[in-house]
């Protein structure tokens, strides 16, 4: 049998990567297509007609002020939420990797928001902000206390704090890893040559993890630009749509007011930004790494 | 005392502060899942009373858990959660691996090569950008809506770039093409080569991609929400929404229900924390 004919190729592929391939054009490529399409209708999401309106949506979209308020609002969000996720990341990957006692219990223990889903963490953290954080105001001040999760820069602080304590735990399986392929023989000739353990660490060590930098805070930026399921359960736009970010603000410009084609030119804008965001962070991220 | 002795004393004192530190961060990372734990054997009168005492004033309760149960029809929705995670990672497994099989080992063939970049490169596009036209093309022109099989595909073809990129690099560094060389020769098709020799070898990375994903499944909440809309069908993280939304004033009720959404994970979890962070960590380490 000749296996360099192309139809024994094509029989092979089919056989192998047909179901994958399928699949894969089923739900990401063809949907992507049609929904670059779907941006140039204005479609209401029941009727058989998509009349065509050329660029309006993206003219829209930028005229829609609450879309980019939503935006705004995102950047912040996730400048803060990534700049702390990476540092309580790298602290606690330090302290369990330090060789205490029970790292590995830690370890297993600071990933566990990990394991459970964004809706039900929302929903447990708005009963600690509601009611357990009043509770305790109440008990050390005099004064009335009020739910953080009832004022907008209090919802916002909010959300922030979940989500560094949601993603933490995960960052730090990566920061551990970085961590553990930092040769402990580098270290130790740094600290012969007479470095203090505070100089090892930010000239030798820190250094050398840069690909886990890069990798973490690419991880948390495309995270943290598409959050939706916290965002839902733990303050669901209030008050008064002060905490909507750009995700939800793409969900309901679509689907509960029903502007389907702006609703995705938004969504294709979000994901233009995001890229953007994250291949310029690789991009200069890469550009220092150094070899060991 | 001798330098070295000195050294070890501080070691041990920095040592003893850094257990410390662990211990309250670790303190501050399961409050909230403690808040829980002692709210949910309250009555709704003692929890929104204080929320913090360990006992309520009516004494230790287990009536939330059988109302939750009923309310949010627990194990329907777990059966749903169950079988849509189940069937979704077998089918990520299976397809992926075959793929990435092909595309590894023709990896002069154009064709093989555009695919493969095709799928790294759609690993960047947000899940808001596909769901208007998921739910228009699967929902308004196919109606296939409101079907588990529906899920399970959707789910499966999400996380084919992904799981393929994964394989595709195991297969690479860790299958020698002389032992499937082998395997030919002795007589194996490469349907058997692939099902007898190279698929047993991906063991670790299996392990790895269904992890991740059986995990990413079960706690999906945005694809499930908006293709499974009759209740029978709910799976966990959608049936949790729709109870918070009609009982969020009964704490009671609330915190069982957490509590029941969140117990499946946690106890899988007690059993394979090893694999689990073994696996999330290798899997996030080649993302």
């Amino acid at each position: 049998m000749n296996q360099n004919t192309a139809s024994y190729k094509v029989k092979q592929y089919l056989m192998f990567a047909g179901p994958g391939t399928i699949l894969f054009f089923g739900t990401v490529i063809v949907p992507f297509l049609y929904g670059l399409y779907l941006t140039l209708t204005s479609w209401d999401g029941t009727s058989r007609s998509k009349p065509f309106v050329g660029l309006e949506n993206f003219v829209n979209a930028f005229k829609d002020t609450t879309y980019w308020q939503a935006m705004g609002r995102t950047v912040i969000y996730s400048i803060f939420a990534v700049v702390l996720i990476n540092i309580v990341a790298f602290a606690l990957a330090y302290l369990v990797t330090s060789g205490v006692k029970g790292q590995n219990f830690f370890r297993a223990g600071f990933f566990v928001p990990n394991l459970i889903g964004g809706i039900v963490l929302g929903y447990v953290w708005q009963f600690v902000f509601n009611r357990a954080f009043v509770a305790i105001g109440k008990a050390i001040s005099t004064g009335t206390t009020v739910s953080l999760l009832s004022t907008p820069n209090g919802a916002m602080f909010c959300l922030i704090l979940v989500s560094v304590w949601q993603y933490a735990g995960y960052m730090m399986l990566i920061y551990v890893a970085g961590f553990m392929s930092v040769s402990k023989d580098v270290q130790e000739a740094s600290l012969i040559d007479g470095c203090t353990p505070a100089q090892a660490m930010k000239n030798v060590t820190i250094p050398l993890m840069r690909s886990s930098f890069v990798q973490c805070i690419f991880l948390s930026i495309t995270r943290c630009f598409v959050v939706y399921d916290v965002n839902l359960s733990l303050t669901k736009g209030e008050p008064f749509g002060s905490s909507v970010l750009a995700a939800m603000h793409v969900y309901n410009q679509a689907f509960t007011y029903k502007n389907y084609g702006l609703g995705q030119a938004e969504a294709v804008i979000l994901f233009l930004v995001c890229a953007i965001v994250g291949v310029t962070q690789v991009m200069v991220g890469k550009k220092g790494e150094v070899e060991a | 005392m001798t330098e070295n002795e000195k050294a070890a004393r501080q070691k041990k004192i920095s040592h003893a502060i850094m257990w410390i530190v662990l211990l309250l961060l670790f303190f501050c990372f399961i409050f909230p899942f403690i808040m829980v734990v002692i709210n949910v054997f309250k009555t709704k009168g003692d929890i929104v009373k204080n929320p913090l005492a360990l006992i309520g004033a009516h004494g230790f309760t287990l009536e939330n858990f059988p109302a939750a149960m009923k309310k949010m029809k627990f194990w329907t929705v777990f059966f749903n959660s169950l079988i849509i995670t189940s069937c979704a990672t077998v089918l990520t497994i299976v397809v992926s691996s075959m793929a990435s099989f092909v595309i590894v080992r023709n990896g002069k063939w154009k064709f093989c090569t555009f695919i493969f970049s095709l799928m790294i490169a759609s690993m960047v596009i947000p899940f808001q950008v596909l769901m208007v036209p998921l739910v228009s093309v699967y929902g308004g022109m196919l109606n296939v809506l409101n079907h588990r099989i529906t899920l399970i595909l959707l789910h499966v073809g999400f996380s084919v770039s992904m799981a393929v990129f994964m394989f595709h690099g195991a297969i690479k560094t860790n299958i020698p093409v002389a032992l499937e060389e082998a395997a030919t020769i002795d007589g194996c098709t490469r349907w058997q080569t692939w099902w007898k020799v190279v698929f047993p070898l991906l063991k670790p990375t299996i392990a790895t991609v269904g992890i991740i994903n059986a995990m990413a499944y079960w706690n999906d909440y945005l694809l499930p929400s908006l293709v499974l809309t009759k209740k029978n069908l709910y799976t966990i993280p959608i049936a949790t929404q729709a109870f918070y939304g009609t009982y969020s004033t009964d704490l009671g009720l609330v915190m069982a229900a957490l509590l029941l959404a969140m117990l499946p994970i946690l106890i899988l979890y007690v059993f394979l924390q090893r694999y689990i962070v073994e696996g999330v960590a290798s899997g996030a380490v080649k993302g």
